[in-house]
């Protein structure tokens, strides 16, 4: 299943990047789990998505909590607190 | 109703006065948030505003229509700014039109409440001990969260 993963604020500067697309293995089928998935690269990757870290995440640009499923095509994106206004 | 979000400066007049006017319309109440020369002790040179486009449109229209679901909200501007400004500098402008002041008010304080906590900004300061993100504050969702 294909998705595009987005990053933004901190986490994008602390993973050195911004997008990708990426093949999910067929397991991994929720926002936790591409989160834990992510953070099994190790390195930046534990540290930046760690559970202590506190991260808001989007599907198809609208906010959603972890156990939101995701779909072939889906655009997901993980950010720290947002802080406009 | 014009939701913008865009890296250059707006006239917060000149938005007030392209509101709409009709004989329904009583009151218009507005905000200009600004940026500050210092936060949390430390003196800020320049702020750069990151978003996410495409869901900060998404979400800004959505914030306004739920104002719309709840008070009468004829019509409403909302502009926020992102790329590098400096103190002194305006970031967000929300305008609101109603019959009468207090919806205005209302609905003026519920949308900066929520662009706070809903809408994907990310501020980024640089101070003299260099650059940091703005965490986000507690006080800030409770201030969301009493419109519950």
């Amino acid at each position: 299943m294909k998705i595009r993963v987005l990053y933004f604020a901190s986490v994008r500067e602390k993973l050195g990047r911004h997008a990708e697309e990426m093949d999910l293995p067929a397991d991994v089928s929720t926002i936790a789990g591409l989160r834990s998935h992510l953070g099994a690269r190790g390195g930046v990757w534990a540290d930046a998505l760690a559970d202590s870290k506190l991260l808001r995440t989007a599907v198809n640009q609208d906010m959603v909590p972890p156990q939101a499923t995701i779909k072939a095509g889906d655009e997901v994106a993980f950010f720290p607190p947002v802080t406009g206004g | 109703m014009k939701i913008a979000v865009q890296r250059d400066d707006f006239d917060a007049g000149l938005e007030i006065k392209n509101i709409s006017r009709n004989g329904k319309i009583g009151a218009i109440a507005s905000f200009v948030g600004l940026v500050r020369d210092v936060n949390d002790g430390a003196a800020v040179g320049t702020m750069t505003l990151e978003h996410y486009p495409g869901m900060t449109e998404k979400a800004l229209a959505a914030i306004v229509e739920e104002a719309k679901g709840r008070w009468e909200v004829l019509d409403c501007t909302v502009i926020h700014r992102y790329g590098e400004l400096k103190p002194t500098d305006q970031i967000v402008l929300v305008a609101v039109a109603s019959g009468h002041r207090g919806e205005a008010f209302a609905a003026c304080e519920f949308l900066m409440d929520y662009l706070k906590t809903r809408a994907p900004f990310w501020k980024k300061e640089q101070t003299p001990e260099g650059a940091r993100w703005v965490e986000a504050k507690a006080a800030d969702d409770d201030a969301a969260e009493r419109w519950k």
